[in-house]
């Protein structure tokens, strides 16, 4: 089936007094996609949601609605509803009341508001729950109603301002579940705010990572994660690492470099490098080798060589720290604990060629911004 | 609440002790004073005769006095009415200003309390008599062409009580207003509801405390508020709260006098409970549900 665009943004720009908080964005969203903006707080990532949903205007650039423009159109006129961060549900009217209120808005009849209002508490897991204020319900509660409200009118995109963020983590992972299964049951289009990497790597289809009011990258979790196409990027979702070097000779696709602390290689894929280049890696810290490096053999191995200055436990990893003669901290980690390394220990850090990738490379020689 | 323990303890009592104090010598002791008084008789020169009557209460129903509630009444409803138009959306929008223009219009209002309402209403007396501010202002603007002469009339007893009453009625609607959480708007307009609506069903319905604690704070006042009568009405304007000073001062009638102030204070009592019961608001703002 041919994939049906429902929201294009047009180099949207906007400025708060003499902060330029978007600087030019562009989005194609599609029909039945989980779209999800990542970024750190004050990325820029609210504001485009707000503009979406008209509670702001833009000072640049036009958003389209299934091919209508509807950059000067009001909020109520939008086939857009929004899941509020604080979840906004009115305190003077009940559950039932909530959720009704775009019903009521539309002079819809009661008895069609009575089976709606039923039909989408159970929908959210909320049966016998309509007479309950607001405030005698609990954070997970709360998420639901405002889910509720803002579907009920079944509306063409539904936006989530980081609407799990004030829940405690096992909560947050049932509803993230649970927000999956309500999308693909309902066949809606959701834009998803979150600062929470795993959450994004866990729910989207595709992932807008966002800073500074630029989208740095859009691409599916599996693309963000292993392509990384910026320093930003490899940082921000999963901890990669980044090695500076220069390249020192490039056979065809496979990349030799190095740096003060040692070499390595790289594929590359449509860019073309020449020797003395200087170019940035990823290398996420799971694909990393490490080996001891006994006296005899130092200087033999290739590879980054460092000395191990941490090691700590945590969620089923091991996670080392080596830090380079030239000052670098890279991480390596592994599954289960492996006790053959002490701090101290020399070691040489290797990786397959196509386990790491180049970031930072200029625009015009980089993927498109935008893949289909 | 519930599983809180009582703790009787002298140190409580030793503190709350002035207050009860207080209330009972000064507030709720009158007050049984003023209803006793208004069961008994007047005597011929001085003071009260301690005979019980019910006459103070038949008096009352002379159409006079009638017509002095009745007047009273409508003054009242008239400023509150006003009061409430004015200053609903002056506390409103006062509570969207900036910070610093918060304070600032707080501080406007403000000021003039640190004058005697007493000598602000003689104030009014320059503006509203005959060729005064308001008659020259007006004429030069060639807005009228001869003076209006207001002072004594109905619309200058109006004029002084709005402005008395009015820093009130903002005070009240700004304080639940500034409590609004504009989120809540957005959230009516993305859901469908055009400005006017979500006005209506959001911001109204969740300011309606202050206002209704703005009404009573207005209400209750203007129905015994005598001297603006006196001063800006003349003897024009007979208000129920003349009467009672008249009857205490100069007629020297305590126990007629007393009966009134009991009358009063049951139908401003009564108005409020229906008032309440209509508008089926619980909560006032800073009266909290009494």
């Amino acid at each position: 089936m041919e994939k049906q665009v429902l929201l294009q943004l047009n180099q949207i720009e906007k400025s708060f007094g003499e902060t330029q908080v978007l600087k030019g964005i562009s989005l194609t969203v599609y029909q039945g996609e989980f779209i999800t903006l990542l970024g750190s707080s004050g990325c820029g990532k609210t504001t485009t949601l707000r503009i979406i949903a008209g509670l702001e205007t833009p000072d640049n650039g036009s958003i389209l609605l299934e091919g209508q423009d509807v950059t000067e159109i009001a909020p109520n006129h939008r086939d857009v509803n929004t899941v509020f961060q604080s979840y906004a549900l009115f305190p003077h009217m009940n559950v039932a009341a909530n959720i009704a209120y775009s019903l009521k808005i539309r002079n819809t009849p009661k008895a069609e508001i009575a089976a709606r209002v039923k039909e989408i508490l159970e929908l959210v897991q909320l049966e016998g729950y309509e007479k309950r204020m607001p405030s005698e319900l609990s954070g997970g509660q709360k998420q639901r109603v405002a889910i509720a409200r803002a579907l009920i009118n079944r509306p063409k995109l539904l936006l989530l301002d980081e609407p799990l963020g004030a829940l405690d983590l096992q909560l947050r992972r049932q509803m993230q579940l649970e927000l999956k299964r309500l999308q693909k049951k309902l066949g809606l289009t959701f834009i998803y705010i979150t600062h929470d990497q795993e959450e994004a790597l866990n729910m989207s289809d595709r992932i807008v990572v966002m800073e500074d009011g630029r989208f740095e990258q859009i691409g599916t979790p599996s693309e963000v994660y292993d392509a990384p196409r910026t320093s930003f990027v490899a940082k921000f979702v999963g901890t990669a690492n980044l090695i500076e070097g220069t390249v020192t000779s490039s056979d065809g696709r496979l990349i030799q470099f190095q740096n003060q602390d040692g070499s390595g290689s790289f594929l590359t894929v449509g860019h073309k490098f020449a020797a003395g280049d200087t170019v940035t890696l990823a290398v996420r810290a799971e694909q990393t080798h490490i080996t001891l490096d006994t006296e005899d053999e130092r200087g033999a191995q290739t590879g980054i060589c460092g000395i191990v200055n941490e090691k700590n436990f945590a969620g089923g990893m091991l996670r080392i720290a080596v830090k380079t003669a030239n000052d670098n901290e890279i991480i390596c980690s592994r599954q289960g604990i492996d006790s053959a390394l002490a701090t101290g220990d020399h070691v040489v850090i290797t990786w397959l060629p196509e386990h790491c990738v180049p970031v930072d490379l200029q625009e015009s020689e980089a993927f498109d911004h935008e893949k289909p | 609440m519930k599983n809180h323990k009582k703790i009787w303890h002298w140190g409580y009592f030793l503190t709350l002790l002035p207050m009860y104090l207080f209330t009972i010598i000064f507030i709720l002791g009158p007050l049984v004073y003023m209803i006793i008084l208004s069961f008994l008789k007047r005597a011929e020169t001085w003071g009260v005769v301690w005979e019980f009557s019910l006459q103070n209460y038949a008096d009352m129903f002379d159409p006079v006095y009638l017509n002095t509630f009745k007047e009273s009444l409508k003054l009242a409803a008239i400023s509150t009415l006003l009061v409430a138009a004015i200053g609903y959306p002056c506390g409103y929008f006062m509570a969207k200003l900036s910070a610093r223009w918060q304070k600032i219009s707080m501080m406007i209002l403000m000021i003039p309390f640190w004058t005697s309402s007493l000598i602000r209403l003689y104030g009014w007396i320059t503006i509203f008599t005959a060729n005064g501010v308001l008659d020259k202002a007006l004429m030069t603007l060639h807005v009228t062409d001869s003076p209006l002469r207001l002072l004594y009339t109905y619309p200058a007893v109006v004029g002084g009580m709005v402005y008395t009453l009015l820093p009130f009625m903002i005070f009240s609607v700004y304080s639940s207003a500034e409590k609004l959480d504009f989120t809540l708007v957005e959230a009516a307009r993305d859901l469908g509801a055009n400005a006017a609506k979500a006005f209506l069903t959001i911001s109204f319905k969740l300011t309606l405390p202050g206002l209704l604690s703005g009404v009573i704070l207005t209400f209750v006042p203007s129905m015994g508020l005598f001297f603006i009568a006196d001063i800006l009405g003349g003897n024009k304007v007979v208000l129920i709260g003349v009467v009672i000073q008249e009857q205490l001062m100069k007629v020297h009638n305590w126990p007629f006098a007393a009966a009134l102030s009991v009358a009063l204070m049951i139908l401003t009592s009564l108005m409020i409970f229906i008032y309440r019961k209509i508008s089926k608001v619980k909560e006032l703002e800073g009266l909290g549900s009494f």
